[in-house]
């Protein structure tokens, strides 16, 4: 009730206008920095569509999943794979392969994990995911165990840009920062379609009252398996994107802990919000980046962090700022 | 046939250490209605800090039969912190969403992992000395540590005084009271802030009392939090979350499929054990013994 009456007054252009300048600054942003910072950014765009699968079940349809490394780490190692049994180079061949197999896997997962909600869901999740991370770790001569597999840079564009022979770093860090950015575009433009659509309505009724939902004719289920299929696809599909940058899979990413952080980022940028997965995925690889690179103790940070979030700032950062220009706005208004 | 007999002891051994760390996690959610993400680093702080104190007590030249006192000071250090945690970062959360109770616990486990490595760096931990002091017995023909034997013998103490405590004890009474209807409690004029601190108080004695004792036999190591959780949420799920002899039946479960893992098929022993937990959760989700 209270989002959308702050929602109302606003021009429905508005939206638009503000990703139509953020995706210009995003374009613009390699011009103006270093390789590294283009390397971060990636990464974080990745971290972005991640959370942005994520919070499809949390935000909009109210469900805590504590598993969502399952499907990260199932798109980096359907990639690896690829490569390894069948020889496959190109990034296009590994989203076309790797989204099936991450909505296949998602789809049997949410089939189990939906008969439940609350924190029986979320342990569901998180013992299913645990599931493929000890095998990733135990059968070694497949997924070569702790070592992880190696990927290295693909080629772009069905073969149209590689990056063999010397240079190929740098040109590469260049490319893959844009070819990310659109697919990031497109998976960030069919969510908004998604959770605009009469679709994503139904989820966000069953979020706020279930009951009430079930009398209107939906079937929570049905609607809570679809999104958490979808969910999990967006997140498998962060997971393909993440292996070639990357270079290397590891068991670290099927781990739960690793859950737990795809949950820290998106509640960094508030799960209230449709742009606040995004703002999170992006702060957060940075934030943990810095604090990797700066103390030994970058968990103390973090941990720190979090619980302060939680406790100060539940709303995240894109909360946090529209609520302060709201208050700009009212004293502003009182003002004239 | 001996080798039967060792493997069962093995069993016994984990399920002991295993219902300790368990039976705390069961304890806290049964009561606070609260999934403590951060209880395997208590285990981990109990295992630390024990090891720790055979340290110095060695340094100081304690004898080795006084070296068993270490356990229940090790399991008071981690009882002491829960005493800290609850009112200074769990309190405000009863009344929002279990979301961000969970979320606070995880960063809580952020901290308390790293806080670990801040103090006693990132080399294992070892207590052996424990251990070694104590007779070893013959299983025909086979030697077995009697330290072990102890352990078993002080998790089944643990379970029946835990048992005890809840059931004939006038304090069991208001904690059972509190679980089951806390606002009525309240009302009834009973202190529900003060039965919440003992309540996790007692919760991460368990747990560092399943880490101090398991230091001599296995070394303290980062990481042995995260993994000992993921283990006793198997437990408590297959038992039912909340409920005592839930922890106790899931302890020996899991020991069990475990250590028969281990010997039979090592590479998927993790992955059944996942697997039972999500099958319970599918067939039963409140486990086998719980009511919630």
């Amino acid at each position: 009730m209270k989002a959308a009456a702050i929602a109302l007054p606003r021009s429905p252009a508005r939206p638009y206008a503000a990703s139509v300048i953020g995706l210009a600054v995003l374009a613009a942003v390699p011009g103006f920095v270093g390789l590294y910072q283009t390397q971060l950014l990636t990464y974080g765009l990745i971290m972005a569509i991640a959370a942005l699968g994520f919070n499809l079940l949390l935000g909009y349809t109210g469900l805590l999943s504590f598993g969502h490394s399952a499907y990260f780490g199932l798109g980096a190692y359907t990639v690896a794979f690829l490569l390894q049994w069948l020889g496959l180079h190109s990034m296009e061949l590994y989203i076309l392969l790797g989204l099936p197999v991450a909505a296949i896997v998602s789809a049997l997962f949410g089939y189990i994990c939906v008969r439940h909600t609350r924190i029986f869901f979320g342990i569901l999740t998180l013992a299913l995911s645990q599931v493929l991370y000890s095998l990733a770790l135990k059968f070694f001569w497949v997924t070569g165990g702790t070592d992880g597999l190696r990927v290295p840079r693909p080629t772009l564009l069905a073969g149209l840009i590689d990056f063999a022979g010397s240079g190929g770093f740098p040109r590469f860090i260049r490319s893959y920062y844009y070819y990310v950015l659109g697919v990031f575009v497109l998976s960030t433009a069919i969510m908004w379609v998604i959770v605009h659509s009469p679709f994503g309505k139904a989820l966000q009724a069953i979020r706020d009252n279930e009951t009430r939902a079930r009398f209107l004719g939906l079937r929570v289920r049905r609607f809570r398996w679809a999104a958490f299929l979808l969910s999990g696809t967006f997140t498998g599909l962060a997971g393909i994107l993440w292996v070639p940058l990357n270079g290397l899979t590891t068991p670290d990413v099927l781990y739960w802990p690793f859950s737990g952080e795809i949950v820290f980022m998106t509640l960094l940028g508030g799960f209230r919000s449709f742009f606040g997965p995004i703002v999170g995925g992006i702060a957060f690889t940075f934030i943990k980046t810095y604090a990797v690179a700066s103390t030994e103790y970058w968990q103390l940070l973090l941990g720190t962090v979090l619980v302060g979030l939680v406790l100060l700032l539940p709303t995240g950062i894109v909360g946090g700022l529209s609520q302060i220009a709201k208050r700009l706005r009212e004293t502003k208004e009182s003002a004239t | 046939m001996s080798i039967l007999a060792i493997q069962l002891l093995n069993s016994l051994f984990y399920a002991s250490v295993l219902f300790l760390i368990a039976a705390g996690l069961s304890l806290i959610f049964g009561v606070m209605r609260i999934v403590n993400l951060a209880h395997g680093s208590l285990f981990a702080i109990g295992a630390y800090t024990g090891a720790w104190l055979v340290g110095q007590a060695i340094g100081f030249g304690v004898p080795a039969a006084w070296l068993l006192l270490v356990i229940p000071i090790a399991a008071l250090a981690a009882a002491l912190i829960g005493i800290v945690i609850e009112p200074l970062l769990l309190r405000p959360f009863y009344r929002r969403a279990e979301e961000y109770q969970l979320l606070v616990t995880f960063g809580l486990l952020l901290i308390l992992e790293d806080l670990m490595r801040l103090v006693w760096g990132g080399l294992p931990l070892t207590a052996d000395t424990v251990m070694d002091a104590m007779p070893v017995v013959h299983i025909g023909g086979l030697v077995y540590p009697g330290y072990n034997l102890l352990v078993i013998v002080i998790g089944i103490a643990a379970a029946v005084v835990l048992w005890l405590l809840i059931y004939e004890t006038k304090f069991g009474v208001l904690l059972r009271a509190t679980s089951q209807d806390r606002r009525m409690a309240s009302a009834l004029g009973l202190n529900v802030g003060l039965v919440y601190v003992a309540a996790f108080a007692i919760g991460c004695f368990m747990a560092g009392l399943g880490g101090a004792i398991v230091v001599p036999s296995h070394a303290a190591v980062l990481g042995m939090g995260v993994e000992a959780l993921i283990l006793a949420f198997v437990v408590v799920v297959v038992g039912g979350l909340g409920s005592l002899k839930g922890a106790l039946v899931g302890a020996l479960i899991v020991s069990f499929v475990r250590t028969a893992g281990i010997q039979f098929f090592p590479e998927v022993e993790l992955a059944v054990l996942y697997l039972i937990a999500a099958l319970v959760l599918i067939a039963r989700p409140t486990g086998l013994f719980g009511t919630a």
